[in-house]
């Protein structure tokens, strides 16, 4: 065999690993030894106080701090995580939303302090709110106030920061929601035109800047595992993006009207059970996205192989970054013309998902549109449909999962195994960020400060743009608290329908019957029927698994109370007690169980309450041992998927409970 | 005397979760109990205690926030609130999604506000027996009692039997007039409201659709129920609410107040007895035209403590009737 005839390659996408932990400083050293090892951009990840915008030392934040991203309070920490990181040759991506302007304004004061002009960033904000309400979880404040922002940031950068994408309009979190990729593309389609009709409708954006407002809007796409049909979905959304560009908005420009977007590969789809496998489920996922020259990614970001099980370690992330270069520089991909031109098959089915997406799209528009739709639950109900029959099949094994319902048998495995198996957050982290954060406001000058958040509230009150005065708050000291307790107390704070009215399950199969008579049996031995509290301590807003449990429970016939996300420890006890519940579920993803947890078994207590506790989160089993020895009666992960034992697993702990007394 | 009557009655917020959990039980001990403790609450409120609001319509009429901008409104001028919520059950499987709570967010925290989610468990098509039980309960702890029900047409007069003033809730573009008029909502409520008013002609359209078809139907002259426009969301028109809400208890007077709650107690003993006897029970009684007699003839007795003498005698002679067969 000959060697075959080198081509020209493509330009590779950016590769980047979505990461952030303890402290600036020490994601900062994170990111430059990224960078050293051949990563191409940054993407930020936040923690929970500074995407709900609480300052290290307010009581939600209690746990959280450092824990899912780095914690960014102010200016310092700001300048401190991009340290040696020039920032007119960066491009950074970072996962922001309801706080967005705010962290753009500390990226644009930290470029300033660099010497580098506004005009020279690039870059990313996520500032898709929609997306928070139906999944995500980190909003604040009301889809109007909300929208306002996103256009804000949209009319600013277009002037002063062109080569920003202001916006990522979501479908990642849709589909880790439960969303099929025909809701992906309606749900997504529907969201940035939203954004656009809200920017259309300024009076500071003239017509003619519509063409390059929509140039710059960006995506974030997910790829699952079924990658022949999210090859399809990406070509689908290309063509749809495309049509309309030219159509609802006029924009002549090809070039305007190219669908950019990133991607992180699925993540809920990542086992904790056999988890090596999840390298070989990333692979194919980076396929999907990487394929269609015509719809390739711009970014893209793989997972860690073990991030079911808890934070990952450098050397976790490196895996995932040696497989972009693999793909990227070791195979020939990039050698290539589009691939899937011409092939019936392929087109045969982006025609199809095309034509149901338009039909979906048509229906979210017809009521009204993305922000309507949110508010009336119709998205949020749709998606925990398609969740719940997604977790059903896998219980009943029409869809297989390798490892968790089929070929579970498994030889130990070697890369699991030690306590340094996954990276823990220094607890210690969160009280020296609360140190820094006292030092940052004792150097500052308190005049300053407040002539700033006065310009701040001034500004918003008369329709002005957020971002002016946001960046003269960054450089004047304000923290990320106060700049978001100025925007909650103009725009008041948001909570999103919880969507798990979704229609009843009508499944009648003898597992269930099963439960639901043991259901009914505990109830007339307590005297009335059985009721559990679901919850969500803590600032963490993914709400699928919490909302999976309340609807499966209220299916077997339990009553179930669901207060939805961002609750205190001591919310949930007075809930609790005041609805006579029999049985508290918690659910937490962030990695803050331990505290949170501790919390509200001590609010119990205090309160005289019997009340047996359940966990369901990201767990590791150091963690969960812990916790059950403080008392809380069971602890489930991502592996215990069988969401049927789950439940009759609790009609045991309250059986048990009951007899005691 | 009981040992959380008392306590209820001195506002003892701690005895308030225990005394619904002790009314909702349906074991023979703690039916006993309950019926003591509601007998005692029943006389001594009398037709005191706190008022009771009712807010009812169809879902998503946004019946929750505004539930939640009439608690801030109370707590407000230091007021404390009791609510009942109450949401359909499954008729399949029993079981019950409670909530919505996610958009009451000004009971988070505050002892001044207590919230009970029920399902309705269908009994009979009605609410549960434990939901005219907790208002009681409630109405003796707090100063304010709000009850939250989902239906149109369906569960109006059985919240309208609970509460002094029944308040629903219509969104914008919700029907036109042959529909309110069809569903029967248009009699029973003491005031309408038009919710989210923000999204401007629809909802003008509805509130005046409504007002006609107010003026059709014959109303006690007193009380001629006014059709509101608020935006529970922006707060707007929500002191116009509190205003009415309390204008229509000056309507009402003692008198009439006092005729509301006689025919709530009534409508609670028929309720009470059907649910747990059925009509053979009431047979045993002497049939429907004997109870009305008996209620009537009894027009100051508490209706927990009715439904118990009533019940044991239903049973005695089903007793008698099964042993001489």
């Amino acid at each position: 065999m000959t060697e075959p005839a080198r081509r020209e390659r493509d330009r590779p996408w950016v590769f980047r690993t979505y990461s952030g932990h303890s402290s600036a400083e020490a994601s900062n050293a994170l990111y430059r030894t990224n960078l050293a090892k051949g990563q191409t951009g940054l993407s930020v990840a936040f923690d929970l106080p500074t995407q709900t915008g609480y300052d290290a030392d307010h009581p939600l934040a209690r746990g959280e701090v450092g824990k899912v991203g780095v914690p960014i309070g102010h200016l310092d920490d700001m300048e401190a995580l991009f340290r040696e990181i020039p920032l007119d040759q960066m491009n950074t991506s970072m996962t922001i939303n309801a706080t967005a302007a705010w962290l753009l304004a500390l990226y644009v004061a930290t470029g300033e302090r660099q010497g580098v002009a506004p005009a020279q960033l690039r870059g990313t904000t996520q500032n898709d709110l929609i997306k928070e309400y139906l999944s995500r979880g980190t909003y604040v404040f009301p889809p109007e106030p909300s929208m306002r922002l996103i256009s804000d940031m949209v009319a600013y950068t277009v002037h002063d920061i062109p080569k920003w994408n202001p916006i990522n309009v979501c479908s990642y979190h849709l589909q880790e929601a439960g969303a099929t990729p025909v809701q992906e593309i309606a749900y997504a389609m529907a969201n940035a035109i939203a954004v656009l009709d809200a920017v259309r409708a300024r009076d500071d954006v003239p017509e003619d800047v519509i063409p390059d407002v929509f140039g710059r809007m960006s995506f974030f796409l997910n790829a699952g595992i079924r990658f022949v049909e999210e090859i399809c979905k990406g070509r689908a959304m290309t063509e749809m993006w495309d049509e309309i560009g030219r159509e609802r908005y006029g924009v002549q420009d090809p070039k305007l009207r190219r669908f950019r977007y990133g991607v992180q590969v699925n993540s809920l789809g990542l086992t904790e059970a056999q988890p090596e496998n999840n390298a070989i489920r990333i692979v194919l996922e980076a396929l999907g996205v990487t394929f269609s020259k015509n719809a390739r990614c711009r970014a893209l970001q793989l997972p860690a192989w073990n991030e079911a099980l808890g934070l990952p370690r450098p050397w976790d992330q490196q895996w995932s970054l040696r497989t972009q270069q693999i793909l990227a520089f070791e195979t020939d991909l990039l050698e290539y013309e589009d691939l899937f031109e011409g092939s019936h098959v392929v087109e045969a089915k982006v025609e199809e998902l095309k034509k149901a997406a338009q039909e979906e799209l048509d229906r979210v528009l017809g009521m009204g549109g993305a922000v309507a739709a949110v508010e009336n639950a119709y998205m949020k109900q749709r998606l925990v449909e398609s969740h719940t029959r997604r977790l059903r099949s896998i219980e009943s094994g029409d869809l297989t999962v390798v490892g968790v319902n089929a070929y579970t048998e498994t030889e130990p495995s070697p890369l699991v195994e030690g306590a340094n198996a996954i990276l823990k957050v220094d607890e210690s982290a969160e009280r020296e960020q609360i140190g820094r954060l006292d030092a940052f406001r004792a150097r500052r000058n308190p005049t300053e400060v407040d002539a700033a958040l006065q310009g701040l509230r001034d500004a918003l009150a008369n329709g002005q743009n957020v971002m002016p005065p946001s960046i003269r708050a960054a450089h004047a000291g304000v923290t990320t608290g106060e700049w978001a307790d100025t925007l909650r107390k103009l725009f008041g704070e948001y909570r999103a329908p919880t969507g798990v009215v979704a229609r009843e399950a009508q499944v009648t199969d003898e597992a269930n019957e099963k439960v639901r008579a043991r259901v009914r049996a505990v109830g007339a031995t307590l005297g009335r029927p059985l009721k559990i509290l679901v919850g969500k301590p803590g600032l963490d807003g993914h709400s699928n698994g919490a909302e999976q449990i309340a609807v499966k429970a209220r299916d077997v016939g339990m009553e179930v109370v669901y207060d939805g996300i961002r609750l205190t420890p001591s919310e949930i006890v007075q809930s609790a007690r005041d609805e006579g519940v029999h049985v508290i579920g918690l659910s937490i993803l962030s990695g803050s169980h331990q505290i949170l947890v501790m919390d509200v078994l001590e609010g119990l207590r205090s309160e005289g309450l019997e009340i047996p506790v359940i966990v369901g989160g990201i767990i590791p089993e150091d963690d969960a041992e812990k916790l059950r020895q403080h008392g809380v009666e069971r602890v489930y992960t991502p592996k215990d998927f069988d969401l049927t034992r789950i439940m009759s697993e609790i009609v045991d702990v309250v059986g048990e409970r009951h007899a005691r007394d | 005397m009981t040992e959380l009557g008392p306590r209820l009655l001195a506002r003892d917020r701690s005895a308030v979760a225990p005394a619904l959990n002790l009314v909702d039980d349906r074991r023979p001990a703690a039916r006993r109990e309950a019926a003591v403790l509601l007998a005692e609450l029943e006389a001594k409120i009398g037709r005191g205690g706190a008022p009771r609001i009712g807010l009812t319509g169809a879902p998503g009429a946004g019946k929750s926030t505004l539930l939640d901008a009439l608690v801030r409104r109370r707590r407000a001028v230091d007021e404390t609130v009791g609510v009942i919520a109450v949401d359909p059950s499954s008729r399949r499987t029993g079981g019950a999604l409670l909530g919505d709570r996610i958009r009451v967010r000004s009971g988070a925290g505050d002892p001044g506000v207590f919230i009970r989610s029920m399902a309705a468990r269908d009994q009979l098509g009605g609410l549960a027996e434990a939901t005219r039980a907790g208002v009681l309960v409630l109405s003796a702890a707090f100063d304010w009692v709000l009850v939250e029900t989902v239906g149109v047409g369906q569960s109006e007069g059985e919240v309208a039997d609970l509460v002094d003033t029944l308040v629903f809730v219509a969104q914008p573009g919700a029907g036109d007039l042959l529909q309110f008029m069809k569903a029967g909502i248009l009699e029973l409520p003491d005031v309408f409201v038009v919710n989210k008013a923000d999204v401007g002609a629809a909802a003008e359209r509805t509130r005046r659709e409504l007002e006609a078809g107010l003026g059709l139907g014959e109303r006690d002259a007193k009380w001629t129920p006014p059709v509101l426009a608020v935006s529970a969301r922006d707060g707007i028109g929500i002191d116009a609410l509190d205003d009415t809400l309390a204008a229509h208890r000056r309507a009402l007077g003692a008198e009439g107040l006092a005729a509301r709650r006689s025919r709530g107690r009534d409508a609670a003993v028929r309720a009470g007895l059907v649910a747990r006897y059925g009509s053979f029970g009431l047979e045993a009684l002497g049939g429907t035209e004997a109870l009305e007699r008996r209620l009537a003839a009894a027009p100051g007795e508490p209706g927990f403590a009715l439904l118990e003498t009533l019940g044991n005698e239903i049973r005695a002679a089903l007793g008698d009737r099964a042993a001489g067969s």
